[in-house]
């Protein structure tokens, strides 16, 4: 295949642009406008002027908690019914539509005639998941979601990222972020 | 038969007059939806789901009772045909569980499949459905659920016109209709399995196969099944890309592939359900055991046994085989050893029980293969005796299990032998009582030839990759033969 080649031309470098001078005092002015209208917000807030939100504030994250969304997709959850059973059937949809392959399930029988199968494991290796929710989506029988509204969930250790279905179903608490710290 | 020419579709087709309009269109490319038709089971007409548009009927006709006539004129997709094939589906349906999501049937179900085809209506069913029994183990490979069947009866037509055993039945009339047991019958006739394939919704599912993989991960090779002598047609599933399932085993399930030649549709019980030991005991090394154990390469091996192989006179070295062996590896056996004798006749620990439909009494599926290479066996009483008083200087042991063959002398029989060779896919009480060790690959890692009973020489094809360095044995006889050519070369020079 030819290639098409286009020349561009270069941008003429002047005296005024050369300097730098006159494009720092530029930028600088875009900086000190939004300091002095967030100055006025936050003044015209403090003296009841001005309803509504108070101007922009840095977040300090992370002493503060993040601030999430209402729907963000946060860590994966595994539901319980009302029996206090897992919910999942172990229909392994989730795990087919999985695009980073990171949710691995074995399935067993169930016990009772009702539920006729359930999951024997059910692990999630967050270090794989891309947070896409296709598994949320896919559930037929909604037992996964992912508003645990945790999205520090860094471990040491690889092996640590993995989530097991008691972790998941939040009945035995996931190892600390570092090795040895108290839970 | 006298041809009949008729219109399906719109398309003229010419038909054998007498030949079911299901059929027809099958043979030219259309396959028109049905659940109780089955080529080798009859057409009862009781599904309703192969109903056809016919150019001057009244009323739509089901295109499995409906033989081809001259200037008959079907359409199978026209809207009136895709509406009454809908409300066939829908009917059936009514009280189906919708359980798909821990059925086992699911992505191989005629329900799911054709809902997406021609279904894909929204339900009018306001009312609780019925419910019947579930989970009910009525042999020892198969799980019935009463609530997921329609009642095609092919299960019972199986059962009754090709095992002609009759243990199910159709019990009940109207919305209590079910497949049941025969009153004090279990379903056990060596051919259970096949209820399972013909069953085209998740009534009657696998119980060996419950919930151990989804279907949509199996992949499917053709092969051959080793089984007995007649090499019915087999396809291997194999689940690889996710080995957290089928408890880490690799060949999830065999199911029988359609040779009208050889076995039509069925397989028996023994061969379906002989895929569960293929994982197991196997061997992966090239082992050196004498004078102490050491794992080798292959070049080694080959250099060693072909040493050991030119000192000996060949007719002392006996070759204990079986008819596990392909085509090829026959030929390559008779082209390395071609003067020493070969003891591979299925008596006495590969014969088993014989039946009418498919089962032969040997247990081996390539006995006919060295047969037509002119290779004949000699009987294992007159090796042992061969044995004992010192004729035989040497065992080359290929795939047997030599305690299955002389009981517990074998070992003591073994040991009178000055150098043995194992050779095969399996771990046997004596593999490490030999010299050396050599890993060979199963069936289902390697491709090659069987050649049955009635002399059809049938491919099998390789499904999975061998277990460490195991190699075909067609392949290790090719190495040892090539260091005993290159080591007379090296002697003439």
């Amino acid at each position: 295949m030819a290639m098409t080649v286009r020349v561009v031309e270069r941008p003429k470098r002047t005296f005024a642009t050369q300097i730098f001078l006159i494009e720092v005092w530029k930028g600088l002015l875009v900086t000190f406008r939004h300091l002095f209208v967030n100055l006025a917000r936050h003044t015209a807030y403090a003296l009841g002027m001005r309803g509504g939100e108070p101007g922009a504030v840095t977040i300090q994250y992370p002493e503060d908690p993040a601030v999430l969304g209402k729907r963000a997709r946060t860590r994966h959850r595994l539901l319980k019914r009302e029996d206090g059973a897992p919910r999942c059937t172990a229909c392994l949809l989730c795990e087919t539509i999985c695009p980073a392959k990171c949710i691995r399930i074995t399935a067993e029988n169930a016990p009772s005639v009702g539920v006729e199968k359930r999951a024997k494991s059910f692990d999630i290796d967050l270090g794989m998941c891309i947070f896409c929710g296709y598994c949320v989506e896919a559930c037929p029988v909604d037992a996964i979601h992912m508003d645990a509204n945790e999205v520090e969930i860094s471990r040491g250790t690889r092996q640590d990222m993995i989530w097991n279905m008691a972790e998941l179903l939040g009945d035995v608490p996931k190892a600390p972020k570092v090795p040895g710290a108290a839970r | 038969m006298a041809k009949v020419k008729f219109k399906l579709n719109g398309r003229e087709l010419e038909a054998e007059a007498g030949r079911l309009v299901i059929e027809a269109a099958k043979d030219a490319g259309v396959e028109i939806p049905h659940y109780c038709y089955h080529p080798a089971l009859g057409n009862p007409g009781n599904c309703r789901m192969c109903i056809v548009e016919v150019a001057g009927a009244p009323k739509p006709q089901v295109s499995c009772r409906l033989p081809v006539l001259e200037g008959l004129d079907v359409k199978s997709d026209s809207p009136a045909a895709k509406r009454a094939q809908a409300s066939a589906l829908e009917l059936h349906l009514v009280n189906h569980p919708l359980d798909c999501p821990v059925c086992d049937q699911s992505g191989e179900c005629g329900l799911q499949d054709y809902y997406m085809k021609i279904g894909q209506y929204q339900s009018q069913v306001r009312e609780d459905k019925v419910h019947k029994g579930k989970r009910l183990e009525i042999g020892p490979h198969v799980m019935l659920d009463q609530e997921r069947c329609i009642l095609c009866t092919r299960c019972t037509r199986f059962v009754d016109d090709v095992t002609k055993t009759h243990e199910l039945g159709v019990f009940k009339r109207g919305h209590v209709e079910r497949i049941e047991l025969t009153p004090g019958m279990t379903l056990d006739n060596g051919y259970t399995g096949n209820v399972v394939d013909v069953c085209p919704v998740g009534a009657l599912t696998d119980r060996d196969f419950r919930y151990q993989v989804r279907v949509w991960y199996l992949d499917k090779t053709d092969s051959i099944c080793p089984g007995c002598s007649r090499g019915c047609s087999i396809s291997v599933h194999t689940n690889t890309k996710r080995n957290w399932h089928n408890e880490g085993r690799r060949v999830a399930r065999i199911k029988p592939r359609y040779n009208p030649d050889v076995n039509g549709h069925w397989i028996c019980d023994d061969g379906r359900y002989s895929y569960r030991p293929l994982d197991a005991g196997r061997l992966g090394k090239v082992l050196r055991l004498q004078p102490a154990r050491e794992e080798i390469s292959w070049a080694e091996a080959a250099v060693e046994i072909a040493d050991r192989l030119r000192e000996g006179d060949p007719k002392g070295l006996a070759v204990v085989a079986s008819g596990l062996l392909s085509n090829e590896d026959w030929k390559a056996l008779k082209e390395l050893l071609p003067q020493s004798p070969l003891y591979f006749s299925p008596e006495p620990d590969q014969v088993g029980e014989a039946d009418e439909l498919l089962r032969r009494r040997e247990k081996v599926p390539n006995l006919k293969g060295a047969e037509a290479l002119g290779l004949k066996s000699g009987s294992f009483e007159a090796l042992a005796k061969d044995l004992e008083s010192g004729k035989v200087w040497g065992l080359y042991v290929i795939e047997r299990d030599l305690e299955k063959v002389w009981g517990a002398k074998a070992k003591d029989l073994l040991a009178k032998a000055k150098w043995s060779l194992f050779q095969g896919p399996f771990k046997t009480p004596l593999s490490e009582a030999g010299s050396y060790r050599l890993p060979a690959t199963a069936y289902v890692e390697e491709t090659g030839h069987f050649t049955n009973f009635e002399g059809k020489v049938q491919a099998y094809h390789k499904a999975l990759e061998p277990i460490g360095s195991a190699k075909p044995d067609h392949e290790i006889f090719g190495l040892i033969r090539a260091a005993l050519a290159a080591e007379r070369e090296g002697a003439a020079a």
